[in-house]
């Protein structure tokens, strides 16, 4: 699977070295080169310098053969266009979401993006850590 | 007509001091605190400090009743988002949204947004078209068919002077409409009109094939 994954920050380079590991073909941007340092030392994809929004750079990053594109910047704006832009113009088969704010995350999927809001999970699982420990006691 | 406006900074003050002019009911959405109460100073209680992209805002500010939602921020991003908001989950009829790269305009006609003003774009224009020697100048889009109405000017040394229009190698989708010579009255081409020195020549052309028009009637 070829996988275009934008943003190179803690989740962004996990992912992009799992993938890396699997034998997948990654390519991970970001605007700013020194996030690329959390990249394995041994990562066989490509790191690109660029904005994920910029369809010029989105073609360079080969986002017109890729299978999967996955949106992971600090901007849930960006991230949301970039989305866009990969599943409208490019049309790629599947394209990933991150999206902080749980109420811009409802509005994105149902207009057909795959979105998930760290938010919502993480305060969700917190929850249920909090109310296993008190049934325990 | 109720119109909100997305962004306080230069764009997003004047918009809204001349809308408010013209008798509308305007309300400004802007991130800065400092910024909302210089607006709230200049213009009365029309700006609220805020998220333009978040649901949450937007529903305190009435946006569900608002006839018409402008996104000016500098972030191209936040304007498409602010009014994919506004149009999809507050079913505002008219969104407009400027665009400060150039490249956002197609991207953003795609993704649904009625109105785009790409103002880099406007501010290139204007200048291009207090250049002198700028061989082709963008006069109009007609956007939706994929056409722009250009003129080229003919330098006095360019060996395409005295040629007749019919031996110029022009572009299909080229379409020459009025000369206007430096001292007759403007005239529309015929095939074997003859051009002259200093000539400006109205043209409708598509975008792909400006440089070989230019080219053709230049003859450089």
């Amino acid at each position: 699977m070829k996988v275009v994954i934008m943003g190179c920050g803690r989740v962004g380079s996990r992912l992009a070295g799992l993938l890396d590991i699997e034998g997948h073909g990654v390519t991970i941007m970001d605007i700013n080169d020194y996030s690329f340092r959390r990249l394995s030392p041994d990562f066989g994809g490509t790191a690109l310098v660029g904005d994920g929004t910029d369809e010029e750079l989105l073609k360079k990053a080969g986002i017109e053969e890729a299978d999967a594109f996955v949106a992971l910047t600090q901007g849930d704006n960006r991230n949301v266009m970039a989305a866009q832009i990969a599943k409208h113009i490019f049309n790629v088969p599947k394209v990933l979401c991150r999206i902080y704010d749980p109420l811009r995350r409802e509005l994105f999927s149902s207009l057909g993006i795959e979105t998930f809001s760290p938010t919502t999970i993480f305060a969700q699982m917190l929850k249920e850590k909090l109310e296993a420990e008190e049934e325990a006691e | 007509m109720y119109i909100i406006v997305i962004g306080g900074g230069k764009v997003g003050y004047y918009l809204a001091r001349a809308l408010l002019d013209e008798g509308h009911e305007i309300l400004v959405v802007e991130k800065d605190a400092d910024r909302t109460k210089f607006i709230c100073n200049e213009l009365g209680s029309v700006c609220v400090r805020g998220d333009g992209c978040e649901v949450a805002t937007l529903t305190e500010v009435g946006t569900g009743r608002a006839d018409m939602f402008i996104a000016v921020t500098g972030d191209d991003e936040d304007n498409l988002v602010a009014c994919q908001v506004a149009k999809h989950k507050f079913n505002v009829p008219r969104t407009i949204a400027r665009i400060n790269n150039p490249k956002n305009e197609t991207i953003f006609k795609e993704l649904g947004i009625d109105v785009t003003v790409s103002s880099t774009n406007i501010i290139l224009e204007s200048i291009e078209e207090e250049v002198p020697t700028h061989p082709l100048t963008h006069l109009l889009d007609i956007r939706d068919r994929g056409l722009e109405i250009v003129e080229v000017k003919i330098p006095p040394d360019s060996k395409t002077v005295g040629k007749l229009v019919k031996e110029l190698s022009l572009p299909p989708e080229s379409k020459l409409f009025l000369i206007i010579p430096k001292q007759e009255k403007p005239h529309v081409p015929t095939a074997n009109t003859v051009l002259q020195a200093e000539d400006q020549i109205i043209a409708v052309t598509t975008p792909d094939s400006e440089e070989a028009l230019r080219t053709a009637l230049r003859g450089s």
